[in-house]
């Protein structure tokens, strides 16, 4: 398999917005009114160790193709994994054999034409990892030998893996609309298990980023792995109560989601959110600033132009705790009588507004109480906000850690845990598109014994 | 009656030109003298969906996938590789890339033809055609319909039809060459109501490998309708579910996903050759009580979770995990079970050509005992009576799991009295079989919904369980 590299970049990009330009035009000759498409391509190698020996070693490659006829205001899709030209008119022939069965939607269509993005910028997502098969194994290697050593209870190991990806990704529509550009992500990950008597514990750390310059080192990754199975050993159980719950910044990251889910578009057209009707409403406390970067250089969800093709803007979603914007795409903007926002596709890199806090302070506010750091379960209703999920932590008390809890559950709603957000961290220590740092909520209830 | 290889050479190694010859030369240049088994994995899989919504049938999609995943295994090594182009040098290509994990050695040379005795659970028919588009349409309206005639508070009706066909040659250089053309529907209603300014929703839907006709068939479509208003409806009237450990009343069939978090996935082989699971070096010894027995069973007739041959191409078994409360054996792969001493269970699964097989569960339940459902209320003074659940998920390592219910009653006095809101219930796997007291006679399996999901691939899986008494589970209510 060849190693990754920019050479043919530009020519496979050609090669695909070729066959947006061909498949385009042959959905018109099927007699569309319009037409949307994307198609992707992409390389990528993963190793996998375990216990200082190589695992797994993936060559994986990915070609995908989709495609959206309307007639009017009937539409139909269909996608193939075969880019070859007999099967690209195939998937036009199916998406048209679909639309004959729909029906009229007046929200089926393209966005307007004006909202096309027509300038391209470069957000330098592509930084190829020219890096070999040996050379790979040994950085995951060194990654689950700092881990193995770090700590004597280290007694055994789910292993290390990295990851190096480049994809080409390229969308077209009958506006005329053409966009593509490569990207790359590369990652290294770690899981390790710890023993204490005849109980064990695992946790894992990863470091992920659009340049391998921009990695954590191998080392820092495996050691951090370690410190975190290592401080859950011991874990007891809680009586039932309730109490301050502090979610540590890489969990924190699942409320902003449910945040931009209860926003989002499709939930409120579907009457399937608690945050109904609740744009220009003051939801979280005055303090708190929530926007979206799409332009971010390097971001790892950065992306010029969204699902639509509409171009991406900076923006805020929560100003002074007020909902300034849902998350809309032509679609579900249609429905809710709102133009798009741009969104079609989801959010791209999210953060909160970090104040002066650090983690200690946060401690210290809370006095007594819970701090979250892994999370288990679906248990978030959409539709009434209510919440109720597994969690493992760590029971404070005076702002110091006592001792790691586990096998408990966390249960409030969503709409007043957003109101009942006492402070935010500046503690934003992991990799990942949602930036935030530790939430102190004030009152959640704890069952457990 | 029609052969599954002769439909997978049709569709998948025809139009690629790839003859027997080709096939030989590929699975020898995939192995060497130093590698210790390799296979060839070729799949060709259509989807059609259909998604109705507002009363609208609103949106479809039609969509191919093909391609071949090709695994040299030396030792506890795996090269893998794949290509979504079926072309000889494409997959030669794949093939040096997958092999490159054992170093040295001529090319092996293999002969395949070794068919595994076949099963029939379900026909090789593709769901796709087995209905008119038409028709598929016309059942979705009446879905839509049922559910907005069940009740006027039915604000929002989201219904949506998904038949599969996928078709897999499996070429090991074991000998193996076997096939399996697999169809899978399901079809899913899901419903907001409200009333007096509360909305709460309902959900509720069924599958199997069978064709489309499967829904058609004593109303199931138009029952799963009148399920999911019935659910939302229920929630509607739902007060706050209590927090804190108590005796839980788990109900017959989809409760079942108890079962698959909390012992499931640590049987899996995987897990336990590499001394990660809770359940790790246990065999023989008591891990739930007396009277509990349960299988994973991939040989159900029909069933989501069903399989005729797994993904390595060994036929599917019914696998005994715990009997009598005293565990029993894991699901193995080939991998694990060569590299443990023990043979295939059939467990060998992988979501595509694209992914490497793992051990992976099939339909997995506990079988029934003696009690009546309702003397098992009865006898519960105070506690949850769940009924429904979400999804789940576990830490196989500590073995904590939680599953999340979706319908849900208080027990006072050993009677059924309010509905509660939906609640995590959180436990520990190697533990809480132990507690269960008493086992109903209703063994029940899912109506085919589930997925399971792990370690990024995502799998059709059945669950099933009878009524039981739990005594002892962790409910997270917000109700102290």
């Amino acid at each position: 398999m060849p190693i990754l590299t920019t050479e043919d970049t530009a020519e496979r990009l050609a090669r695909l917005q070729q066959i947006i330009e061909d498949l385009l035009k042959e959905a018109k000759r099927q007699g569309a009114s319009a037409a949307e498409a994307s198609v992707g391509g992409s390389a990528g190698l993963e190793v996998a160790v375990r216990l200082g020996e190589v695992e797994t070693v993936e060559h994986t490659r990915d070609n995908g193709l989709g495609v959206t006829l309307y007639f009017g205001h009937r539409k139909g899709s269909a996608s193939t994994s075969d880019l070859s030209p007999a099967a690209v008119r195939d998937a036009v022939s199916a998406a048209r054999a679909i639309a004959q069965h729909t029906q009229d939607d007046p929200c089926a269509h393209l966005a307007p034409p004006e909202l096309m993005a027509t300038e391209i910028p470069d957000l330098d997502l592509c930084h190829p990892w020219a890096i070999e098969v040996e050379q790979a194994i040994e950085l995951a290697i060194a990654c689950e030998d700092a881990a193995r050593a770090h700590d004597p209870r280290i007694v055994n190991s789910e292993g290390a893996s990295l990851s190096t990806h480049l994809g080409i990704h390229v969308a077209g529509n009958s506006h005329g609309f053409l966009g593509g550009y490569p990207t790359t992500r590369h990652s290294l990950n770690c899981a390790v298990i710890g023993q204490d008597g005849e109980l064990m514990q695992r946790d894992y750390w990863w470091t992920t980023a659009r340049a391998a310059a921009d990695l954590d080192s191998a080392r820092s990754v495996g050691e951090r792995a370690a410190e975190r199975t290592v401080a859950r050993l011991g874990a007891r159980r809680l009586g039932t109560r309730e109490a301050p719950v502090l979610f540590r910044a890489e969990v924190a990251t699942g409320l902003l989601r449910s945040l931009v889910s209860a926003i989002n578009g499709a939930s409120l057209y579907r009457c399937s959110s608690f945050l109904l009707d609740h744009l220009g409403q003051r939801i979280f406390p005055e303090f708190v600033r929530i926007h979206e970067q799409p332009h971010l250089l390097r971001g790892l969800s950065s992306a010029p132009y969204d699902g639509d093709g509409v171009a991406t803007r900076a923006k805020d979603l929560v100003r002074d705790g007020v909902l300034q914007t849902y998350v809309l795409d032509t679609y579900s903007g249609c429905r809710l009588g709102m133009p798009t926002t741009g969104n079609a596709g989801g959010v791209r890199n999210l953060t909160i507004e970090m104040g002066e806090i650090d983690r200690a302070a946060l401690l210290r506010e809370m006095g007594t109480g819970l701090m979250v750091t892994e999370l288990m379960g679906h248990g978030v209703n959409p539709v009434t906000g209510d919440y109720s999920r597994g969690a493992s932590g760590f029971w404070v008390e005076n702002g110091e850690i006592q001792y790691p809890v586990e096998e408990i559950t966390i249960a409030g709603n969503l709409k007043q845990m957003f109101a009942g957000l006492v402070a935010v961290g500046n503690d934003c220590d992991f990799p990942g598109s949602t930036r935030t740092g530790s939430w102190l909520i004030d009152r959640m209830t704890i069952a457990g014994e | 009656m029609i052969d599954p290889i002769a439909i997978a050479r049709d569709s998948i190694l025809a139009p690629a030109g790839l003859d027997e010859s080709a096939l030989d030369r590929l699975l020898g240049h995939l192995t060497s003298a130093a590698v210790d088994a390799a296979d060839i994995y070729f799949q060709y899989s259509r989807l059609q969906s259909w998604v109705l919504e507002d009363g609208i049938l609103k949106d479809g999609n039609f969509s191919i996938e093909q391609g071949a995943g090709l695994r040299a295994v030396s030792g506890e090594k795996t090269g893998f590789a794949y290509s979504d182009e079926l072309q000889l040098p494409a997959l030669i290509e794949a093939a040096t890339a997958a092999r490159a994990i054992a170093r040295g050695g001529q090319d092996g040379r293999v002969r395949i033809g070794q068919r595994p005795v076949a099963q029939r659970l379900y026909e090789p028919l593709n769901p796709i055609d087995s209905l008119p588009d038409a028709d598929k349409v016309a059942l979705l309206q009446r879905v839509d319909a049922e559910a907005r005639r069940a009740d006027p508070r039915v604000r929002e009706v989201i219904a949506s039809l998904v038949a599969v066909q996928d078709t897999v040659l499996v070429l090991a250089d074991d000998g193996t060459l076997a096939a399996d053309v697999r169809p899978l529907v399901r079809l899913n209603v899901s419903v907001i109501a409200e009333q007096d300014g509360r909305r709460e929703q309902g959900s509720s839907g069924g599958g199997a490998r069978a064709d489309l006709g499967y829904f058609l068939v004593e109303d199931r479509a138009l029952a799963f309708a009148r399920e999911a208003v019935r659910l939302a409806l229920v929630n509607l009237d739902a007060v706050d579910a209590p927090a804190g450990t108590m005796t839980v009343v788990l109900g017959a069939g989809w409760p079942g996903v108890l079962l698959h978090e909390a012992v499931g996935h640590g049987l899996e082989g995987d897990f336990n050759r590499k001394g990660s699971s809770a359940f790790a070096g246990r065999l023989g010894q008591r891990v739930a009580a007396k009277g509990v027995t349960v299988v994973d069973d991939g040989t159900l007739p029909g069933r989501r979770g069903s399989l005729n041959l797994d993904d390595e191409g060994t036929p599917t078994q019914n696998t005994v995990l715990i009997e009598d409360g005293i565990l029993r054996g894991y699901m193995q792969d080939k991998l694990n079970a060569r590299l443990t001493g023990t043979t295939p269970t059939g467990n060998g699964r992988r979501e595509s050509y694209a992914h490497l097989p793992m051990p992976r569960m099939t339909n997995t339940y506990m079988l029934a005992g003696e009690r009546d459902p309702e003397e098992i209320i009865a006898s519960v003074d105070k506690g949850l009576y769940a009924v429904n659940f979400g999804g789940g998920q576990v830490d196989i390592t500590s073995g904590k799991f939680v599953f999340s219910a979706s319908e849900a009653y208080l027990i006072e006095k050993g009677r059924i009295t309010r509905p509660v809101k939906g609640a995590t219930l959180i436990g520990n796997g190697p533990d809480v079989l132990t507690r269960v007291s008493l086992i109903g006679n209703d063994l029940k399996l899912d109506e085919g919904v589930g997925t399971c999901g792990k370690e990024g691939q995502s799998v059709p899986v059945g669950v099933g369980q009878p009524t039981l008494r739990i005594d002892g589970l962790t409910v997270g209510g917000t109700s102290a």
